[in-house]
């Protein structure tokens, strides 16, 4: 059995563990070990900004998501099946659009020359276009446009294990629809929250394609400062300890949601 | 479930609109590829097809989509029959380092891809494979990988172990067993974990940023570098393009995972 696993293992190991450990290495090492490289990352201005704006900027997106994912899953689950799946069909297969493709349609509606200030001018709402793109504003439209698929489903996933018998008990027994909703049902959809909630945000810490193309260069996000200290800089080890920073905050987070729930059911939903 | 009321109506427009704001940018594209105008309009002052034809009839494009599809189908070949061979090995085995492999093999969807793409970098770069097709292709077969693991994990759950058992009792070897009593049975959950990996290829950017150059661009690193600089309308034509063919794709996936169930 080890040899039928061993062909898919190297490939990782080579691929993902071999050059993360070689991250790590080179993050502490340089002609000696050094913590240097941590020192600025905690230290310098650049590094503090970019890391607090990636974490604001994950949690306003993982909070959108959900506020905007449950209604969907809600009414998904709460539909027949033919209604259920054409919902979901509508989350999956933005899901399967390439990303750049979804940042070059943002693009489009929503610069200055785009489609919703052309409307907006056209309606006479506004007389000069509205800034929408190239900040964080852009930058947060889209991302929550890319990552919401990974809430709905998990979430989904949750509500349809909530027995129908429960919110009918709660119903004979005089409680009105909303507060069965949320004495009944919204706790017991909670796993689902935390697994969608957590994979928005931890994918959201790593984001970098849309930022580099709507942030306009002003919403500089951790993974783009990595790719700065290799690209234009030669900071290979300042590049290194960055992503070291990043991979321990994804991994901290998954261990904080671990104690509350099953990995296998935050990871499983994909 | 609940008696229609105010609630009802407003989860009934929320949940239209989020609906709309998910799928209209994905749609827009079409429009807006066959349009007349040099720059972004909308709506588009006349209908042509100017876009598709230069991007059919420009080298760089057509030779950085030849690559694409070059290594998405390498990525497959490669990576389905790992991933199957990984995801039967998993669930038949009891060893208990299996969990801690099929948690290695997720690795993939774990880490952020910008320090996959980074790591890989400076791998490539020790062993020569930095601007190659074959490291092209390895890194998207691993990038792919984890796809063919779910998707066949979760064929397998539904299929009785116990009928292999039967045909091996009968004499068949293993080999032959899984090929004859297995694999048909899981054979829809293999092609939608191979699409998927072609889907993942087609799609992979950030990796190929960093490892990719010379001839062996790929579409996408193509097409960021274009968005970066300038809005040229021809990746409206070649977004229209990719958007049908992982639709296609996708449908083709998941009728296939249906039929399962």
């Amino acid at each position: 059995m080890l040899a039928l696993v061993s062909p898919a293992l190297l490939v990782i190991l080579a691929l993902i563990v071999l050059p993360v450990g070689w991250l790590a290495w080179q993050s502490v090492y340089h002609d000696g070990f050094t913590l240097e490289n941590y020192r600025r990352v905690f230290t310098e201005d650049v590094y503090w900004r970019s890391f607090a704006l990636t974490f604001e900027i994950s949690l306003a997106v993982t909070v959108i998501a959900l506020l905007l994912g449950y209604p969907v899953a809600y009414l998904a689950n709460s539909l027949p099946k033919g209604w259920s799946i054409l919902i979901l069909s509508l989350v999956v297969l933005p899901f399967w659009t390439s990303v750049l493709v979804r940042a070059y349609a943002w693009l489009a509606l929503l610069q200055r020359t785009g489609v919703i200030n052309q409307f907006l001018r056209y309606l006479d709402v506004i007389s000069e276009p509205l800034a929408l793109v190239h900040n964080t504003f852009g930058t947060v439209v889209a991302t929550v446009h890319i990552l919401l698929p990974f809430m709905v489903l998990p979430l989904y996933a949750a509500m349809q294990k909530i027995p129908n018998d429960l919110m009918q008990a709660g119903a004979s027994l005089g409680a009105s629809p909303s507060l069965t909703f949320f004495r009944v049902f919204l706790p017991l959809s909670l796993p689902g929250v935390l697994a969608g909630c957590t994979m928005v945000f931890v994918l959201c810490l790593g984001f970098y394609i849309t930022p580099e193309l709507l942030g306009g260069g002003r919403t500089v996000m951790v993974s783009m400062l990595v790719s700065r200290n290799v690209e234009l800089y030669n900071q290979f080890g300042a590049a290194s300890a960055v992503a070291v920073v990043l991979l321990a905050s994804v991994l901290a987070t998954f261990f904080v949601v671990s104690r509350f729930i099953s990995l296998d059911r935050v990871l499983g939903q994909k | 479930m609940m008696r229609a009321s105010t609630a009802r109506i407003v989860l009934y427009v929320v949940s239209a609109l989020v609906l709309v704001y998910l799928i209209l940018p994905v749609l827009i594209i079409v429009p807006i590829s066959f349009s007349s105008a040099r720059f972004l309009t909308f709506p588009p002052p006349s209908f042509s097809l100017r876009w598709y034809q230069l991007y059919f009839s420009n080298p760089a494009w057509m030779q950085a989509t030849r690559v694409t599809l070059t290594v998405a189908l390498l990525t497959v070949a490669i990576a389905t029959p790992f991933g199957v061979a990984a995801a039967y090995a998993i669930s038949q085995s009891k060893l208990r380092i299996m969990r801690l492999i099929h948690m290695t093999l997720l690795l993939p969807l774990v880490v952020p891809i910008i320090i996959t793409a980074v790591g890989i970098f400076f791998v490539y770069a020790k062993v020569g494979l930095v601007a190659t097709m074959p490291g092209l292709v390895l890194a998207n077969v691993m990038l792919g990988l984890p796809y063919v693991v779910i998707s066949v994990l979760a064929g397998l759950q539904s299929f009785d172990p116990a009928q292999e058992m039967v045909a091996r009792s009968l004499g068949m070897n293993r080999l032959r067993s899984f090929f004859a009593v297995t694999l048909p049975q899981i054979k829809s959950s293999v092609v939608a974990g191979g699409i998927f990996a072609f889907i993942s290829a087609m799609d992979e950017t950030i990796v190929a940023l960093f490892i990719s150059g010379g001839q062996y661009q790929p579409l996408t690193k193509r097409m960021f570098t274009a968005l970066r600089d300038e809005i040229d309308p021809t990746i409206a034509a070649i977004s229209a393009l990719m958007t049908a063919g992982s639709f296609l794709l996708v449908l083709l996936a998941t009728t296939r995972q249906g039929k399962k169930t």
